[in-house]
């Protein structure tokens, strides 16, 4: 899920696409709705993932979907990485393994 | 203390049973929670390993369909890619790891051979399509590992969250709560017991005084 550029390469593996661009936030939250009752994992490009934070988080207990950060073409905001930190952060109390990356 | 309880046996009773139960959950959620961490340990390192991984080869990925855009018009790629030849299902089996439900993926592609990716002639498109098609296919088993390991991370850290603040409420509160509250009562009945005897003491001397009457004759 994300912009048209960055995403259509992975219909060729096999992969169902939604473009987004253009959507409005409510279409993209309906959209993610939707697809996460017949997905296992969404990949999503970091620039729109960015944008919906909000709505990401209740999925972010849940067992399905996993919605995971992927690089786009343009517009990267590093929030996979942050993510993968904020988890250190939840459990441990601070981040203690990846402070200097 | 915060709470009043009643200084009564039965209180007693009850708030020994509940210490009991109260320490031993202590111990039981202090070694999950160790046992938990050290797991998420591993596995939030190999996280961050995919991660850094998968980041730079998608990069790379997308840098090649750049490429491969600029040496055809948006209409031949895009016809190119319509009709995908490769479906890939996904199987999820949730599996327990100390009471998380994580899950594992297994997927199924729709043709026999998952290197079976382009879904076009070669007569019309560029290599360098080939080239971005095929690189994304490389990353592709290491981004479903990703989401595997990345969505157990979640869930684990969320886990451990709970769990850490379950301990530290035993702990610091209920447990500590617990035996004040026995301590309280222990000397409330004591101190009963004592002044009941005493009492008792006060009322033999006084009949013994009426039926004697020894401070008269001394």
């Amino acid at each position: 899920m994300g912009d048209y550029d960055s995403i259509y390469g992975f219909a060729a593996v096999g992969l169902t696409i939604f473009p987004t661009d253009g959507l409005s936030d409510e279409e993209i939250a309906r959209l993610i709705r939707q697809t996460s009752e017949g997905c296992g994992i969404i990949y999503m490009t970091e620039s729109l993932m960015e944008r919906m934070k909000n709505e990401l988080q209740k999925y972010q207990d849940k067992i399905s979907p996993a919605i995971i950060a992927i690089p786009g073409v343009s517009k990267n905001t590093g929030i996979g990485i942050r993510n993968v930190k904020k988890s250190v952060e939840q459990a441990v109390g601070s981040d203690i393994l990846f402070e200097n990356k | 203390m915060a709470t009043q309880v009643n200084p009564t046996r039965m209180e007693l009773t009850r708030l020994k049973k509940k210490l009991a139960t109260a320490l031993k959950g202590h111990q039981l959620l202090k070694n999950k929670r160790d046992e938990l961490m050290r797991q998420f340990m591993d596995l939030v390192k190999e996280n961050m390993d995919l991660r850094v991984k998968v980041e730079k080869e998608i990069k790379e990925a997308n840098l090649d369909f750049v490429l491969a855009k600029a040496g055809m018009s948006e209409q031949v790629l895009k016809s190119a890619l319509m009709a995908p030849k490769q479906e890939v299902s996904l199987e999820i089996t949730p599996k327990n790891v100390m009471s998380v439900d994580i899950p594992t993926y297994q997927i199924k592609t729709r043709t026999q051979d998952p290197s079976d990716i382009y879904s076009y002639g070669f007569a019309f498109t560029s290599s360098d399509l080939d080239d971005a098609v095929t690189s994304l296919a490389d990353v592709f088993p290491d981004m479903l590992k990703l989401a595997e390991v990345e969505k157990s991370c979640q869930l684990m850290a969320s886990e451990i969250e709970k769990t850490r603040r379950r301990v530290n409420a035993l702990e610091h509160v209920i447990i500590p709560e617990t035996q004040e509250g026995i301590r309280y009562i222990t000397m409330k009945l004591d101190e009963n017991e004592r002044s009941t005897q005493v009492r008792l003491m006060k009322v033999k001397d006084m009949m013994l005084e009426d039926a004697h009457h020894y401070s008269e004759r001394s």
